[in-house]
C-alpha cells in the first residue's frame, strides 16, 4: 500500500550479508536530492519491491555520473566522476543496472565502457515493460480510465538511444487515451534541460524551450503529461505552471503512473 | 571535325579543373585530425545505400522528399543520355545509341519524362525559396551568397532541362522532315507536347541551329555545373555518399572519450595504467579552429547542402536563440576554405592569420545554447553531426580557457566536492529511503 516503507538495501549491506542483487538501481542525483524526483524514485522502488526483484542501491557510494559536466565540456570532471563510480561498481561486481534517469542511463550504457565500466543498462521504463511482458507485473488500469495522457520523449532515451516504444507500451496498459504531440519520437522536442542547460541561464531568445514544449503538450488538453526523466519532469511542470494549467494537467513519470495504477 | 576538337578541349579542361578543385577539397578535409570510426564496412555500405542512395531520411518531410526524389532520379538516370552526348561530341555523331532501335525510343521517351520531373521539382524548389519563403530558407545565415548559390543551381537546372526539351523538339521536327542526317530516333512525349507547335512553323535550317545551340548549351551547362560543385553547397550530390558511409554507427547519445584526459585521470585509479596518447605530441583539448576537428567533421562541412532541417528542428533556434546547427556547418566550411586558400597562397603551409573558427566565425553564445538533444543529428538527411563540433568547442572553452558561463562553475564545483551538481552533502544521498 502507498506509504508503507519499502526496504531498500545498499550494495554494501547486501555484500555484508553475502547476497547478490538481481539488479542495481541507479538512483541518480535528481532522484536522490530533488523533492519532486524523490517521489519518482519511491515509485520505482515500490514497483521493484512489488514484483519481488532483488535489488540494491549504492546509497552514499553513488556519485553523479558526470553527464552534465561532460556535456558542458568538462571532460576532466566527467572522467573523475565516471572512474569513481566504475571503481565502486566493478568492486561489487555489478552486472545489470536500472536507472531512474535517461541521462544516467545514456552515460553508463554508452560512455562508461570506454573507461572500463561494462554493464547491462536499462531505463526504468524498459524494465517495467519487460516485467509486464514477463507477466511479473500486472497493471490495473482503473485509476486512469478516461484520462488523456500525452507522452513527452526524453531526448536521452529517445533519439540518443532510440527507446521510443517501451514507455508507450507501458502507458498503453492503463485504461487511458495515449495522445501524441506532432513532435514526438524521433522528432521529439527537447524540454530545455539537456546539455547542462539545467544548470545555467538560457541565452537571449524569444521564448523558453520548456514553455514552447509545454504549450505543445497542453494544446492537446491532456489530464497527464507523462515523462521518463526527472529533468523533463521539472521543465514540463514549470511549463504547465507558466500557463496556469497545473490544476488540470499533472506531470507524472511513467513509473508513478504504474505505481498509482497498482496502488503501490 | 572542328566541333570534335573543340568539344574534346572543353571536356578535358572541365574534367581537369574539376579534378584540381576536388583534390584541393580532399587536401582540406585531410587537414582534420585522424579519427578511428567504429563499425564494420558491411554496416557502412548498408547505411550508405539506405541513407544516400535510398534517401531514407528525406521522407520525414513529404513535399520536399517527393520533389527531391524527382530531381535526384532524373539527375542520375539522365546521365546515361549525357554519356551519349559525350560520345556524340567526341566522335561528331548524332544520337550514337540510336542503333538500339525501339529500346532507344523507350529510353529517350523515359528520359523526357524524368526531365519533366526534374523541371517540376526544381521549379517547386525555386518557389519554396523565393515565393513561399519556407521558414528554414529565411534564416540569417542564408543571406548573401548561400541564397544566391541555391538560386544559381535551380536556375541552371531549369535552363538545362529547357534546352533538352527544345533540342529534342527541334530534332523530332527535323526527323519528321527527314532533313539531312536527322533520321528517326527516339520518342519525345514531353518536348513534342510543349514545343511541338512552336517548332513546326520554323524552317529546317533554323531548326538545325536551334537543335545545335541547345545541344551545346546543355553540354556546356553540364561542364560548368560540374565545376561549380566544388564552390557550392551542391557538392552534396557527390559527398553524400562517402559521408553516409562514414556515418556514426554508435548510439547518438554517445560522446567520445578524450584519451588525453584519461591519461591524466586514470593513473589516480589504476597505478598500472598505460598512457594511450603520445606525451611528446600534446594536443589541444577540444576544438578552437578547423584543424582541431576530425576529418569526418570537415567532410560533414563540405557535404552540407544547407537544407536547414537541422536548424528548423533545433529547440534553441525555435525559441529565438542564435544557435543554428546549419550555421555551425557553414561556418566550418567557410573557415576551412579560408585556411585552404591561406595554404595555397603561402606555398603549401598555413600562415597564422590570427583567426579561428571559434571566435571569428562561431560565437560562444551559439555554443552554450545547445541542449545536446540530437535533433539536428537526427534530422540531417546525409548524417552530418553538428553536435560533435559544439561539444568539442565547449571542451576547448572549459578545459583550455576556463571560460564558461559563470553559473556552470557552481555545478562543476558541487560535482567535484559533493558528487552531485547541486549543493547537497553526499552523506545525505540515500536520505530519501527513510523519508515519507
Amino acid at each position: 500500500m502507498s506509504g508503507t516503507p519499502v526496504k531498500v538495501p545498499t550494495m554494501a549491506e547486501m555484500m555484508a550479508n553475502g547476497e547478490t542483487p538481481e539488479i542495481l538501481f541507479w538512483v541518480g542525483c535528481s532522484g536522490s536530492f530533488d523533492d519532486r524526483a524523490k517521489k519518482i524514485t519511491k515509485a520505482i522502488v515500490r514497483i521493484l519491491d512489488h514484483v519481488g526483484i532483488k535489488f540494491a542501491i549504492l546509497g552514499t557510494e553513488e556519485g553523479c555520473t558526470g553527464d552534465p559536466a561532460k556535456r558542458a565540456g568538462n571532460e576532466f570532471l566527467y572522467q573523475m566522476q565516471a572512474m569513481q563510480n566504475i571503481t565502486v561498481m566493478n568492486g561489487y561486481g555489478v552486472k545489470k543496472i536500472v536507472t531512474g534517469c535517461p541521462h544516467c542511463f545514456n552515460t553508463i550504457k554508452n560512455e562508461y565502457p570506454a573507461l572500463g565500466g561494462n554493464y547491462e543498462v536499462v531505463h526504468h521504463t524498459q524494465l517495467v515493460q519487460e516485467l509486464i511482458d514477463q507477466g511479473r507485473l500486472k497493471v490495473q488500469g482503473g485509476a486512469f480510465k478516461g484520462k488523456k495522457i500525452v507522452f513527452h520523449d526524453p531526448c536521452y532515451l529517445g533519439r540518443a538511444n532510440e527507446v521510443y516504444e517501451a514507455p508507450r507500451q507501458v502507458i498503453s496498459r492503463l485504461d487511458a487515451e495515449l495522445a501524441e504531440m506532432k513532435r514526438s519520437r524521433a522528432k521529439g522536442f527537447c524540454c530545455g534541460a539537456g546539455g547542462a542547460q539545467m544548470f545555467k541561464e538560457a541565452e537571449k531568445g524569444t521564448k523558453e524551450v520548456n514553455t514552447e514544449r509545454a504549450e505543445e503538450a497542453l494544446a492537446l488538453n491532456p489530464d497527464i503529461i507523462a515523462v521518463g526523466c526527472p529533468f523533463c519532469n521539472t521543465m514540463m511542470t514549470d511549463g504547465v505552471k507558466h500557463f496556469n494549467k497545473e490544476d488540470k494537467t499533472k506531470v507524472l513519470d511513467v513509473a508513478e503512473l504504474i505505481a498509482n495504477a497498482n496502488d503501490l | 571535325m572542328i566541333s570534335s576538337i573543340l568539344f574534346c578541349i572543353l571536356l578535358v579542361a572541365s574534367v581537369g579543373l574539376f579534378t584540381y578543385n576536388a583534390r584541393k577539397i580532399r587536401r582540406n578535409i585531410l587537414l582534420g585530425r585522424d579519427v578511428t570510426l567504429t563499425g564494420d564496412s558491411s554496416e557502412r555500405w548498408k547505411t550508405m545505400i539506405r541513407v544516400a542512395l535510398g534517401q531514407s531520411k528525406m521522407v520525414t518531410r513529404p513535399v520536399s522528399a517527393i520533389m527531391h526524389i524527382l530531381v535526384y532520379v532524373g539527375f542520375v538516370l539522365i546521365n546515361i543520355e549525357v554519356f551519349e552526348m559525350l560520345i556524340d561530341g567526341i566522335f561528331n555523331t548524332h544520337r550514337a545509341f540510336s542503333f538500339l532501335g525501339g529500346f532507344y525510343d523507350f529510353l529517350i521517351g523515359f528520359f523526357e519524362l524524368l526531365a519533366l520531373g526534374v523541371f517540376i521539382g526544381v521549379v517547386v524548389f525555386w518557389f519554396r525559396r523565393n515565393v513561399v519563403k519556407v521558414t528554414r530558407f529565411t534564416n540569417p545565415e542564408l543571406k548573401g551568397f548561400p541564397a544566391r548559390d541555391a538560386n544559381i543551381i535551380l536556375v541552371t537546372e531549369i535552363i538545362l532541362m529547357t534546352c533538352l526539351f527544345l533540342m529534342n523538339a527541334a530534332d523530332q521536327e527535323l526527323q519528321r522532315r527527314a532533313y539531312d542526317h536527322y533520321t528517326q530516333a527516339g520518342a519525345f512525349p514531353v518536348s513534342s507536347l510543349v514545343f511541338g507547335g512552336l517548332v513546326s512553323g520554323i524552317n529546317s535550317e533554323t531548326l538545325v541551329v536551334i537543335e545545335r545551340v541547345c545541344w551545346w548549351v546543355h553540354i556546356i551547362g553540364i561542364f560548368a555545373f560540374l565545376n561549380y560543385l566544388p564552390l557550392s553547397k551542391h557538392l552534396h550530390i557527390v559527398l553524400a555518399f562517402p559521408n553516409t558511409y562514414y556515418s556514426n554507427l554508435m548510439p547518438k547519445g554517445k560522446l567520445n572519450t578524450l584519451e588525453s584526459v584519461t591519461d591524466v585521470v586514470a593513473p589516480n585509479f589504476d597505478p598500472s595504467y598505460q598512457s594511450k596518447t603520445d606525451p611528446n605530441n600534446p594536443q589541444r583539448f577540444g576544438v578552437k579552429d578547423v584543424t582541431d576537428l576530425t576529418w569526418k567533421n570537415l567532410l560533414d562541412a563540405y557535404t552540407c547542402t544547407e537544407c536547414g532541417r537541422c536548424t528548423s528542428s533545433c529547440p534553441q533556434n525555435a525559441t529565438g536563440k542564435k544557435l543554428s546547427p546549419r550555421k555551425i556547418m557553414m561556418d566550418t566550411r567557410d573557415r576551412l576554405t579560408e585556411v585552404g586558400k591561406n595554404i595555397d597562397a603561402n606555398g603549401g603551409t598555413f600562415k597564422d592569420d590570427g583567426k579561428s573558427l571559434l571566435g571569428d566565425y562561431i560565437t560562444t553564445e551559439e555554443i552554450w545554447a545547445c541542449n545536446t538533444c540530437n535533433a539536428c543529428v537526427q534530422e540531417c538527411p546525409v548524417n552530418i553531426n553538428p553536435l560533435e563540433i559544439i561539444v568539442e568547442m565547449r571542451r576547448f572553452l572549459v578545459m583550455e580557457q576556463s571560460s564558461n558561463p559563470q553559473e556552470l562553475n557552481g555545478m562543476f564545483s558541487n560535482m567535484e566536492n559533493n558528487g552531485a551538481p547541486w549543493q547537497f552533502s553526499p552523506a545525505d544521498r540515500a536520505n530519501w529511503v527513510n523519508e515519507n
